[in-house]
């Protein structure tokens, strides 16, 4: 598209000038970033190594390799299983949480989100330590109880470890909908007579169905398209995302690769679309009339559910505990002393753990800056709607993305000696731009929410006053809008620690980031500093969300007192 | 009709295929207060933005005082606004808010001279460190005022100002807002669906329905001579009794409850009619009664009648009791037009 003729256009609705520079360069920004690469991989999927025009040629190639395949096959299985299994256990957890009067529930719910600070290959690491060869459980602890093995390298594991990962985004996701339920429903059921398991099925299952559909795909299109897990446990059992990695990484098949990639896009972008289409229907079942859930008293069903959160939990933490047991053990299986001689030199200056948070701070900073100003611009500005909706629909994009897609649409775009921006290749800047736009969408949900909440007239009267959009940008907006730029810079912070999918393709060798040397690791079989490097990113994590939310814990108190609006 | 102080021209605006002004002319004097007054979705809101330059007009022209506006930013218009929502910054304290837009305006120390000049007008001396969720509406109603004012602007322009209020408060705050007008004179324009507010504050209310304007007029003359039977209707409430045959093209007439009077069995013009409802109003009475044809049939047609108390006790009305009343002439209202009788009904 011509820039100038957007210009022209703009001009009658004008609100500012300078707003309109800043809105047309974030707009360019997201175009470079999201949709010029993706249109990369759509090109390379359909030509061939010297740029000729070949159809359906490697889609043709990949399905007439029977190994290639299998693995396809093998990526629904494992998919199947662990959305079944993670929505199942995550819908129960997050009823025990909303809908019972159980004890503890501030305990199971951390607990629950524990994974989501952990790279996905800890879980994989955990197994290992219980059920590997050597294993705690596979060899009856060292002896003392008859063994159990079970086949863990293969589907198993993967589907094992894959629930461990989806697990805490099946529960986020189904304990908002929970949460969100009108009472007056279950009033008016109860007064005409239905029974407790009619209700259940006539009124929460319904107003819980587009999100559980949601739930189910994210879950599916998360095991589909994640790399960590079957990497560490997946041993000879081929999945499309290692599949991937081969052909680009193992053999430079770039063709290959972008055909692979744009199968993995496939459920994702059934997934967003099937996202955005439940997101408008299940909006219609609340209004402000409704009134919150209520919970009765039954011993049984707090008997029930007490037991299956303290089953779940104990599971999560038992891996965990595992994966940093088995990091401070000399020798394992052979000499079970404690020693910290894993953690020595991981704080060097320039070690994977220094190169971490060096991109997750700079992911985090840049990151938050330009998800709050897209995120404001296209809420609050009058610049013209043509670019605004533009913005917004690049915006939303990424969540269709899968990381593996991004890192290797990355490779195609910015690794070609003819394109302008080729120099970001092979530094950190291309990592953070990666993991920007990897975690964008979901921040820029989060940030048009929150700004929504505020007058939309503020603009309006700042502008009546002959203030400039900026001061009341600086003096308002920003202040009313500072926790959920927090939250947000937590968010990028912590995913850009743990993410490897999309870094993997990416990262310069001398800028090698944790979750990646943990693959590495993993892969040259040192299990046990593997285990301690991701024990290491899960301590920052933990220590950097507690310091920040301690921080703005209150600040979300007094913006929450600033916001009420008193009637009469 | 010699151009006003503020005077639009043929101002138009449409949303994407929504059409929210079309032809729009008026003329205001300097100091009047005008009530731009209409249902909602009439477009009084839109022409109070294009006012305040907050909207684009796709057509016409702006003038104040003989000079072109129409493409001047609304920060540079020297226009107060205040908002429906009050828009009210929720981290700044009331003095803040007050001093917001005089930033770029005045030194330190002449802002926190007007602020507190400001503050003593609307008798909030005692709140201006509190944020505006520790202020009552109408508090919070009056810091907005108050902001509006800082900059002694030429127009204040104020968008349904009273209506999160309650009942009470917004009597007090209707006095308030026309006593700053006789105190400062600025040419006021405020937007309100409520007409009893219209009547009350405005020198010329300005009637508006579907995108258009459809009358100007003091209160006086848009109460007892509405143009149309929309206006009739959305003011005050009305009967409509027939057309009148004698004019050329008919002409629908019409009366209000408490014009229509109640007369003797052998009143001369007498119609008759059966109480069908009868609802308390305090200071009156509302009937409804249903016309009575040839051998006091029930014709389905409903004349609302507005009695006062007392009569209603000397009278000994009740329920389904027959009653005469008469159409006094002088009150009976014509118009010219009956092509929006349907829209009014």
């Amino acid at each position: 598209m011509n820039m100038n003729i957007w210009l022209k256009r703009i001009r009658p609705n004008a609100g500012s000038w300078s707003q309109n520079i800043v809105m047309l360069t974030m707009t360019a920004a997201l175009l470079i970033a999201i949709l010029l690469p993706l249109g990369e991989l759509v090109m390379k999927a359909v030509t061939d190594q010297e740029g000729g025009f070949v159809g359906l040629a490697h889609f043709a190639n990949y399905f007439s390799t029977p190994a290639l395949v299998a693995s396809l096959w093998n990526s629904i299985k494992v998919s199947t299983m662990t959305t079944f299994i993670a929505v199942t256990l995550g819908f129960g957890f997050a009823y025990a949480l909303e809908r019972s009067g159980i004890q503890g529930k501030w305990f199971f719910r951390s607990v629950a989100l524990l994974p989501l600070f952990a790279p996905s290959m800890l879980h994989g690491l955990a197994l290992i330590y219980l059920f590997g060869n050597q294993g705690l459980i596979s060899t009856g602890f060292f002896g003392l109880l008859p063994e159990l093995r079970i086949p863990l390298y293969g589907p198993v594991g993967i589907v094992f470890s894959e629930v461990l990962f989806t697990f805490p985004q099946a529960y986020l996701m189904l304990a908002v909908a929970l949460k969100s339920a009108d009472y007056r429903l279950y009033e008016a059921a109860e007064s005409l007579g239905a029974s407790k398991w009619r209700t259940f099925w006539t009124v929460t299952v319904p107003g819980t169905k587009f999100t559980l559909i949601s739930t189910v795909f994210v879950c599916f299109v998360l095991t589909f398209t994640d790399f960590g897990a079957p990497k560490v446990v997946g041993g000879q059992y081929n999945v499309l995302a290692t599949d991937l990695y081969k052909q680009v990484i193992g053999q430079q098949n770039m063709q290959m690769g972008a055909a692979v990639g744009v199968l993995l896009l496939i459920p994702a972008v059934v997934s967003f679309v099937v996202d955005r289409i439940s997101q408008r229907k299940q909006s219609g079942w609340l209004s402000a009339k409704s009134t919150p859930y209520r919970i009765e008293g039954n011993r049984r069903r707090d008997a029930l559910f007490y037991a299956l959160c303290s089953a779940v939990s104990a599971i999560i933490l038992g891996i965990f505990l595992v994966a940093v047991y088995g990091s401070l053990v000399k020798v394992w299986p052979y000499s079970l002393s404690i020693s910290f001689s894993r953690y020595e030199g991981l704080f060097e200056g320039a070690g994977p753990f220094a190169n971490s948070l060096i991109i997750s701070l700079g992911t985090a900073i840049i990151g938050t800056l330009a998800t709050f100003m897209l995120a404001y611009l296209i809420e609050k500005s009058r610049a013209c709607p043509v670019v605004r909706h533009t913005s917004y629909f690049l915006s939303m994009l990424p969540l269709a993305l899968p990381g593996l897609v991004l890192g290797l649409i990355y490779v195609f775009f910015f690794n070609n000696p003819n394109q302008p921006l080729n120099g970001l290749y092979g530094t950190v800047w291309i990592v953070i731009l990666c993991n920007i736009v990897h975690f964008y969408s979901v921040s820029f949900l989060t940030m048009t929410s929150s700004l929504k909440k505020l007058d939309s007239e503020f603009e309006a009267a700042s502008e009546s006053m002959n203030v400039p959009w900026y001061q009341a940008l600086l003096r308002v907006t920003v202040p009313l809008s500072l926790p959920t730029i927090l939250e947000i810079f937590i968010y990028f912070f912590i995913n850009s620690m743990v993410t490897v999918s999309a870094v993997i393709f990416l990262y310069a060798p001398d800028l090698k980031p944790a979750s990646v040397a943990i693959v590495n690791l993993e892969d040259s079989g040192d299990i046990a500093p593997a285990a301690a490097m991701s024990t290491i990113i899960i301590l920052t994590n933990l220590l950097v969300r507690t310091v920040i939310m301690g921080l703005s814990g209150k600040l979300r108190k007094r913006t929450e007192g600033l916001l009420l609006r008193k009637e009469g | 009709m010699k151009p006003g102080y503020l005077s639009l021209r043929g101002i138009a605006k449409h949303f994407g295929k929504q059409t929210a002004l079309q032809d729009i002319h008026l003329d205001i004097k300097k100091h009047e207060f005008i009530c731009l007054l209409g249902p909602s979705g009439c477009g009084k809101t839109t022409l109070l933005r294009i006012l305040a330059g907050l909207e684009k007009a796709d057509r016409g022209k702006l003038e104040i005082s003989g000079k072109d506006i129409t493409a001047v930013p609304a920060g540079k218009r020297n226009f107060g606004m205040m908002f429906q929502s009050y828009a009210l910054f929720p981290n700044l304290s009331v003095g803040e808010n007050i001093a917001y837009g005089l930033r770029n305006r005045l030194s330190k120390s002449q802002i926190a001279d007007r602020v507190e000049e400001l503050l003593g007008l609307v008798e909030l001396g005692e709140q201006r460190h509190k944020v505006p969720a520790q202020l009552s509406g109408g508090q919070q109603q009056r810091v907005a005022l108050a902001r509006a004012l800082a900059f002694s602007p030429d127009c204040l322009l104020l968008d349904e100002p009273l209506s999160a209020l309650d009942a009470k408060v917004r009597v007090k705050l209707r006095r308030e807002i026309c006593r700053l007008h006789r105190q400062f004179g600025m040419t006021t324009i405020m937007v309100t669906h409520d007409q009893e507010e219209a009547l009350t504050m405005a020198d010329r209310i300005v009637v508006m329905n579907k995108s258009r304007i459809i009358q100007v007029g003091t209160p006086n003359e848009v109460y007892e001579n509405p143009r149309t039977p929309f206006v009739a209707d959305f003011i005050g409430a009305v009967n409509f009794i027939g057309m009148d045959k004698n004019k050329h093209g008919g002409a629908a007439l019409a009366i209000r409850p408490e014009n229509v009077q109640l007369v003797r069995e052998d009143h001369e013009k007498g119609k008759q009619g059966v109480v069908r409802e009868l609802e308390y109003r305090g200071a009156h009475y509302r009937l409804v009664a249903e016309l009575l044809g040839m051998k006091d049939a029930p014709l389905q047609q409903f004349v609302v009648i507005d009695v006062p108390a007392e009569s209603m006790i000397s009278l000994k009305i009740r329920m389904n009791q027959k009653i005469f009343f008469a159409f006094p002439p002088e009150h009976v209202i014509q118009f010219d037009s009956t092509a929006d009788l349907a829209a009014a009904q």
